[in-house]
């Protein structure tokens, strides 16, 4: 008897068209390029850069996404990550200076675990006293978690000095490998894997598990999960924490991308962060990633054809993504 | 407590909404196994009467008293977590995920039960078609056959629902009656109604309750408000549509 | 009495607590250069004057059409600009100021009008982002034309004689300087531009874009263009604050970006605003009173306390001189919190 509604059904399609435009816009590059392998050397470091701003991203689109907070205090989060890792990483020198990509990988990793806990503890501490009481309330939120990157900030001040921190990248990660006429600097592939990695696991998360099936639940009807059982509260504290972790994550990895840490790092680099994620809609772990690698590329090819355009590429790619969609690539469903 | 005490009990529950005072001493007590249709006008307090069941909204004044344990001041998840499920007014589907995802989540417990998930197939047939389906592209009906399975993919003690036939074409508020008397052939199943369509409570209600500003002005059997056409014309003649 | 009313608008500061800080407040920047002679005073002093101006056309945007913007600093940018390279380019003359003036007036309606149109009907967080991705563009923006700008190292310029540190209109023990006057050109514009902001949102249309931050929908089924006043403020607001950026292009006879378009003078402003009260202009004069004073004199008490922790454990640290910033962050989070209506709230309340 309801055959007649089901007939009526669209079918469900997924929605490609944004998956397409870094493939696009890289084929639109090539022939401005011009040489083949300034092009494929363009591209791959752009793509590798994009993996950065990915990881540095993905937490606060995450936390947006489900609890509908923006999260100012992130940078805090991505220069907390960074230092922790600059005070850490003396005690593994033995590990760091060894020319083994092993050894490298192994104090990478141990810094990563050891920043993501640090961060993940403070982000903790941070929903608690600073986000729990201002749930609901943008304005406030915005206020309260910029003061909060305030006074991290400051504090960062207090314990480092506002002097230079330097950051050695580990011996096997330096340099370049070369193919031919196309050169990638090692570190970046390193981070193409660590921003996969992630990527993979967040969508994993999401699509596959009961967590992740509660996170894109709440993100539509917080009180319905509630309706149905479950604490939405506690979600809120546990994505939290992975939002600060994965700041932290972030922040390691900038760090060693630039090799020197200021305490504004992390403030500094929001704006490509807000930018990215405005691009990809806010709170789209997918559009996240698009938007991320979108903006680095875009990046990279301006400033190889164009270099006084290179530093308002950003802003020009946010503005044509807005009138195409005005909510972003992915917008997030209810908001 | 003996087998008789009602499952459910309000007693002089008044529940604010910001300036707003709703429900202002709602009595109402919801026996076991049976079917209660709530009634009402627009605006008399029905739904927020579930809402504070739920614990959504929480009562200033009064008590709630489920199966025994008092549940005024507790949070919505552990009422959920106590056996109650609810079907709100505008389904609460998630719209993103799956109809199977809809239905994982609400399967509390674990895997969801194979000969469960058959009846219910058999109460709803179209969740077996678009199984895969992002549940925001079914129709208003499938939806709401959604949101009720979602309610009963478990056992729970009480259900809770909230105008299962409104907006529905009056086919699918046919085939949502059998579903409705599938339902309640289980013995122990105990349901709450909110209903605005009097055919569809009189089918169905063994108890009846009917509010108005924010009051229970009537409780009783559904069968002595169905041969009382006075009390008909006294209490619905303000609270039903008639056209229905 | 009923004069001083209709000066300023029928909203006079509630509460004689408020209205007493207030007084002391005008009294002290009136007659600064007798009250607290010295350079040093008197900068603050000016400071203090063209900050007012700026956090209270902030506090229309936050305050009164309850949006965060960041581009805020953008415009004060763009006023400090325009009359800077106005007097840098075409000479120390008073048409250069009303060129420069005139022309930072356009260049900042038009980009908010650009900005407001492509964001205010989005969400609050949507604008906060977009406007700080806009005004860090643009600080870059100023950086790199160096050939017009000046580049990070900004522009020194001249003022018109009358206003030059070495000018005396009367030489002797009373001397006026050109530094007395231009101080007094500062205070008594700042003055004009405040007045005028109450006035505004004392008018119907203030009273229509409080009733939009209170309820957008509400506002609009009335019949009220939302949009249409939003966008109005936000331009209103913009051209406040280029008009701030003038007056301390004026007193500093230099502009660049660090004083003008640095995200650190954003936040500065933020903390003003917060902290003296949003939504009541009042607040931002004590927020940026307290602001300057602290950022001034703050750090000697702190060197104190600093000095008299030695030997504790991490005290010193966070009484160090330059930790002033993080108090005044904390005390920022504090006011969100537990005092919404800031100072100007606290000194109501007691009334």
């Amino acid at each position: 008897m309801t055959t007649r509604v089901e007939q009526a059904l669209p079918p469900r399609r997924r929605d490609l068209a944004p998956i397409l435009l870094v493939p696009l816009v890289a084929l639109a590059a090539l022939p401005l390029v011009g040489s083949l392998s300034t092009w494929v050397t363009l591209t791959l470091a752009g793509l590798a850069m994009g993996m950065i701003i990915f990881i540095i991203a993905s937490g606060l689109t995450l936390v947006f996404g489900l609890m509908d907070v923006l999260n100012f205090g992130h940078g805090a989060f991505i220069s907390i990550g960074a230092y922790t890792a600059a005070v850490l990483a003396p005690s593994l020198s033995g590990l760091i200076r060894a020319d083994s990509l092993a050894l490298n990988l192994i104090a990478l990793l141990a810094l990563i675990a050891l920043a993501m806990a640090v961060t993940g503890v403070l982000g903790y501490a941070f929903e608690r006293i600073i986000i729990m009481p201002v749930y609901r309330q943008h304005l406030k939120q915005i206020l309260v978690t910029i003061g909060g990157l305030i006074v991290a900030e400051q504090i960062i001040i207090a314990v480092f000095g506002p002097v230079l921190i330097v950051l050695p990248l580990p011996t096997a990660f330096r340099g370049s490998l070369v193919f031919g006429d196309i050169a990638i600097e090692r570190y970046r592939l390193i981070a193409v894997v660590v921003g996969l990695v992630i990527f993979a696991a967040m969508v994993l998360i999401l699509d596959r598990t009961r967590i992740g099936l509660l996170i894109r639940a709440g993100v539509e009807n917080g009180e319905m999960v509630e309706a149905l059982g479950y604490h939405i509260r506690r979600l809120f504290a546990g994505v939290f924490i992975a939002g600060s972790a994965l700041a932290g994550l972030g922040g390691v990895m900038w760090g060693f991308y630039r090799e020197a840490l200021t305490p504004g790092m992390g403030m500094d680099v929001m704006v490509l962060v807000f930018i990215v994620v405005v691009i990809g809609g806010l709170g789209s772990v997918g559009g996240c990633f698009i938007g991320s690698l979108l903006v680095a590329v875009v990046a990279n090819y301006t400033g190889f054809l164009a270099p006084k355009l290179a530093l308002g590429s950003n802003i020009l790619l946010m503005a044509l993504i807005l009138l195409w969609r005005s909510r972003g690539l992915y917008p997030v469903a209810k908001r | 407590m003996s087998e008789r005490a009602p499952l459910l009990t309000l007693n002089g529950v008044n529940t604010h909404i910001g300036p707003y005072h709703i429900l202002q001493g709602v009595d109402l007590e919801v026996p076991r196994g049976a079917l209660t249709m709530l009634l009402g006008r627009n605006g008399a307090g029905k739904t927020t009467t579930l809402r504070t069941i739920m614990g959504l909204w929480h009562a200033s004044a009064g008590s709630v008293r489920f199966d025994g344990a008092d549940i005024t001041a507790w949070a919505t998840p552990d009422i959920a977590r106590a056996g109650i499920a609810y079907v709100p007014e505008n389904m609460g589907i998630f719209a993103d995920l799956t109809v199977r995802e809809n239905l994982l989540l609400a399967a509390r417990s674990g895997p969801i039960d194979a000969a469960r998930l058959r009846w219910i197939f058999g109460l709803f047939p179209a969740l077996e078609k678009f199984w895969l389906l992002a549940a925001g592209v079914l129709s208003g009906g499938q939806k709401q056959m959604l949101s009720i399975a979602r309610a009963i993919i478990e056992p729970r003690k009480l259900f809770l629902i909230d105008e299962p036939t409104k907006g529905l074409a009056p086919a699918i508020i046919a085939n949502m009656i059998a579903a409705f008397h599938e339902l309640k052939k289980s013995s122990d199943t105990t349901i709450l109604v909110v209903e605005q369509n009097f055919l569809f409570a009189k089918s169905l209600g063994d108890a009846v309750a009917v509010m108005d500003n924010g009051r229970v002005v009537h409780a009783g059997a559904m069968t002595a408000l169905v041969a009382d056409r006075d009390l008909q014309q006294r209490l619905l003649g303000l609270s039903l549509d008639r056209n229905q | 009495m009923s004069i001083l009313r209709a000066i300023l608008s029928g909203d006079p500061p509630r509460g004689r607590p408020l209205a007493l800080v207030l007084t002391a407040i005008f009294v002290g920047l009136a007659f600064a250069p007798l009250l607290f002679p010295g350079i040093g005073a008197l900068n603050v002093a000016a400071k203090i004057c063209y900050f007012v101006v700026l956090a209270a056309s902030y506090d229309l945007l936050l305050g009164y059409t309850g949006v965060v913007s960041f581009a805020h600093t953008m415009f004060f940018g763009i006023g400090g600009y325009g009359a800077g390279l106005a007097l840098y380019d075409l000479g120390p003359s008073w048409s250069s100021i009303l060129i420069g003036t005139g022309a930072a007036l356009l260049v900042a309606i038009a980009l908010a009008l650009v900005i407001g149109l492509f964001s205010l009907r989005v969400r609050a967080i949507f604008f906060a982002m977009i406007t700080l991705a806009v005004a860090n563009a643009f600080s870059i923006l100023a950086s790199q034309l160096s050939s017009f700008t000046g580049g990070e190292d900004g522009c020194t310029f001249r003022l018109p004689e009358l206003l030059r540190p070495g000018f005396r209109l009367v030489a002797g023990p009373f001397a006026i300087s050109g530094r007395l006057i231009s101080y007094y050109l500062v205070f008594f514009a700042a003055l004009i531009l405040f007045l005028l902001m109450l006035r505004i949102v004392n008018s119907p249309f203030g009273r229509v874009l409080q009733a939009i931050r209170e309820n957008e929908f509400r506002a609009e089924a009335l019949g009220y263009r939302t949009m249409v006043y939003r966008s109005i403020g936000n331009c209103l607001a913009a051209a406040a604050a280029a008009l701030a950026g003038v007056l301390s292009a004026l007193w500093l006879r230099y502009t660049g970006p660090a004083v003008t378009l640095s995200f650190d003078i954003m936040l500065d402003i933020l903390l003003m605003v917060v902290i003296g009260g949003m939504g009541t202009l009042y607040g931002a004069v004590i927020g940026a009173t307290i602001f300057v004073l602290a950022e001034t004199y703050l750090q000697s008490l702190m060197a104190a306390l600093n000095h008299a922790t030695e030997g504790l454990p991490l005290l010193p640290l966070l009484f160090h001189p330059d930790r002033w910033l993080l108090w005044l962050g904390v005390l920022f989070v504090l006011s969100v919190y537990f005092f919404p209506a800031g100072i100007v709230g606290g000194l109501q309340k007691r009334r």
